[in-house]
């Protein structure tokens, strides 16, 4: 036991990676459930005018701006003037979402409720999705506050209307529109008063009185039922949405999954091909022969990012196009599926010989490049807000530095369209830097 | 320390050729050379800097000072461990390197090294189940791959039985006869007695002798005779302080 011990003590990077993975591993896992979910942050444009957000329901006034607040527990706010700079925050990624209640939403909600026509109310939801994850937690967060908010009218309504009814079966006073307040008899009494009259009148008789009483009460509960319906009607969802997704992705969750697994695939495969064939030009002492004039340093890198690119490149490709086949993709942007695949296969490449430069040898190599692939692909999948904002920036950072998040963006926009340029910038950044770092590392390669 | 006789063109030179690991210093100042047809054995104690010197000459490993220059022709080059792709086949690792090394005719010449080595009945087996021995014989095949002007080997006899050490020397005799100029690393001091012209002996990165074995015999017996070469050479060395 000693002796392994000793031995592990003289693989100082093994002994690196094995702690610092198990640490790092740690740290973003404990601090994601200490600090628990972050709010989304929501650019939130309310552009009903002052003093116009209370509406009339039945006798009672109640103020719509009230329901906002529903939402302001669930998200981070970023309040707007207008529903440009709403949109401006989503496109510039400041929020995730915007949304925006327009001016007419409280005449709209009045006229739902008081039959006045014209529509049911509508808010504007729109969305920075940089990917269906992303995307579908905004709009779960937003479409669980609006569904509270519709909940809390319906409420309001359902009293309402239980209050009518109360007062057509039992009778008493009840405020209406334009009349004012009345007294109504109510259906018992009514028959009560029918069943009295009906027992021995003649027909000329003076009760005519109070048969005058039953035929308004039979006219007013006509129309509060009449009246109910559309109500009752309106509980259900007395505010609809309209969401719009005006940055980033909108493939679906299983174009999305899809994306995942061949990018995944792909980094599995660059990575230990290109970090093996490395390692073992130095395990086969090819390496000081090799590069004595026969073939420089710098080509070999190339040749072996090119040969792990290729195999990747081949193997992904058609996965997609199976995947492809099977998820009715458009087959008219593959061209762009094929660049975004060539380019993601060469940036893993370049990492994966900067793996097998600095372990040097093929075990520690393939061990290296599996124990990095996991997390690299897991903190890229990690939607804002599943973890505090703070530590979902250092993740972004961390996940930025490595080439599966660019690589996932760029397949995702050939895919389902978006910005393609950026993700593949930032793939031939880390495909140079992976690069350089591999030439530095054959320094002490030999 | 008496300076060599050689040839008016070397095959190679070494001039002031050092090399420095941080601190370290692993070669001071050497300068040597070899003549067409010669043999020279590097030899010295462990951590002399003979595996330096020679990668430094083979292009492998950059100096910190000093040059090297040849005097025509390539360097052929033979590390200690056999430098094959143990999952590539003997014909195969022969191929690829006479690709790299630009020979003319490549069927022709690794049918040539597969007669050299006596391994063309096995030209198609994976080099991984080679012997030690066929091992390295392949390994010097590939060093001879492109018709070197000068043959470096390090430590070319340690994995060789004597039967097989018997054939290396006299294959290496015949590059010789035939103007190959040879420069090889041991730790056998009879080795480099019996099958070198010329012999370097490097201490600490420092050369401390360039002439041939007898010249090293006489500069040692001029103060105790009756030794033998070995006796003669740790002598040599721990009047040198080491």
């Amino acid at each position: 036991m000693l002796k392994d011990l000793q031995i592990l003590r003289r693989s100082p990077l093994l002994v690196a990676v094995l702690v610092g993975y198990s640490v790092v591993v740690s740290l973003v896992v404990g601090t994601a459930l200490s600090a628990g979910p972050g709010k989304p942050k929501v650019a939130f444009a309310n552009l009903v005018p002052a003093g116009q957000s209370e509406i009339a329901l039945g006798g009672q006034r109640i103020d719509a701006a009230g329901y906002a607040n529903l939402l302001f527990q669930k998200v981070d706010p970023i309040r707007v003037r207008t529903r440009a700079q709403a949109i401006a925050k989503v496109k510039s990624g400041e929020a995730l979402g915007a949304l925006v209640v327009p001016a007419d939403v409280t005449q709209k909600l009045q006229g739902t409720l008081g039959l006045g026509g014209g529509g049911p109310p509508t808010v504007e939801v729109y969305y920075n999705a940089e990917n269906p994850l992303k995307r579908q937690y905004v709009q779960s967060t937003i479409n669980a506050t609006l569904a509270d908010a519709n909940q809390a009218i319906s409420g309001e309504v359902l009293r309402e209307a239980a209050r009518y009814l109360n007062v057509i079966v039992a009778g008493g006073k009840i405020a209406l529109p334009i009349v004012g307040a009345v007294d109504i008899l109510g259906l018992r009494r009514a028959q009560a008063i029918i069943d009295a009259a009906s027992a021995g009148l003649p027909a000329n008789a003076p009760e005519r009185v109070a048969l005058g009483q039953v035929s308004r009460f039979a006219r007013l509960a006509a129309d509060n039922l009449d009246l109910s319906k559309p109500i009752l009607a309106s509980i259900s969802s007395p505010v609809r949405v309209r969401q719009t997704v005006i940055k980033g992705s909108s493939s679906s969750i299983s174009a999305f999954a899809a994306e995942a697994a061949v990018i995944g695939s792909m980094m599995f495969v660059a990575l230990l091909l290109a970090a093996g064939m490395l390692a073992l030009e130095r395990e086969e002492n090819a390496f000081g022969r090799l590069v004595r004039g026969l073939v420089s340093r710098s080509a070999l890198i190339a040749q072996k990012v090119g040969l792990a690119a290729l195999c990747a490149f081949v193997l992904t490709a058609a996965m997609l196009a199976i995947l492809a086949a099977l998820l009715h993709l458009d087959f008219a942007r593959s061209p762009l599926w094929l660049v975004a695949l060539g380019l993601s296969a060469v940036a893993f490449g370049a990492m994966g010989v900067a793996i097998g430069g600095i372990t040097r040898e093929v075990r520690s190599a393939s061990l290296v490049a599996f124990v990095l692939s996991l997390p690299i692909a897991a903190l890229a999948l990690i939607p804002p807000g599943a973890v505090a904002g703070g530590l979902y920036d250092l993740i972004r950072v961390i996940s930025g530095a490595f080439p599966f998040r660019p690589s996932l963006e760029a397949l995702d926009a050939a895919i389902s369209g978006g910005d393609l340029l950026a993700p593949l910038a930032h793939l031939a950044a880390l495909a140079l830097a992976f690069g350089v770092l591999a030439r530095l590392s054959l320094r002490r390669f030999a | 320390m008496e300076a060599a006789t050689v040839p008016a063109r070397p095959a190679v030179r070494a001039e002031g050729v050092s090399k420095t690991y941080g601190a370290r210093r692993a070669l001071q100042g050497v300068t040597f050379e070899a003549a067409p047809g010669e043999r020279v054995a590097i030899t010295g104690p462990n951590g002399a800097g003979k595996t330096t010197l020679l990668q430094i000459l083979a292009g492998s490993l950059r100096p910190s000072g000093g040059s090297v220059s040849l005097g025509g022709g390539v360097i052929g080059w033979v590390p200690q461990q056999p430098a094959l792709y143990s999952k590539l086949s003997v014909a195969e690792n022969l191929r690829l390197f006479a690709r790299l090394e630009r020979v003319g005719d490549v069927p022709a010449t690794v049918g040539r090294m597969l007669e050299l080595t006596g391994l063309g009945e096995r030209a198609r087996e994976e080099v991984g189940r080679l012997s030690g021995g066929n091992r390295q014989r392949l390994n010097i095949a590939i060093g001879l791959l492109g018709d070197p002007a000068v043959l470096l080997l390090d430590e070319p006899s340690s994995s060789l039985d004597p039967r097989q050490r018997e054939r290396l020397w006299a294959f290496v005799g015949g590059l010789a006869a035939d103007g190959t100029a040879v420069v090889y690393s041991t730790h056998n001091v009879a080795e480099a007695e019996r099958y070198a012209d010329r012999l370097l002996v490097l201490a600490d990165g420092e050369l401390l002798f360039s002439g041939t074995p007898a010249e090293l015999e006489r500069e040692v017996h001029g103060s105790a005779a009756g030794s033998d070469f070995e006796g003669a050479f740790v002598r040599f060395l721990h009047e040198r302080g080491h």
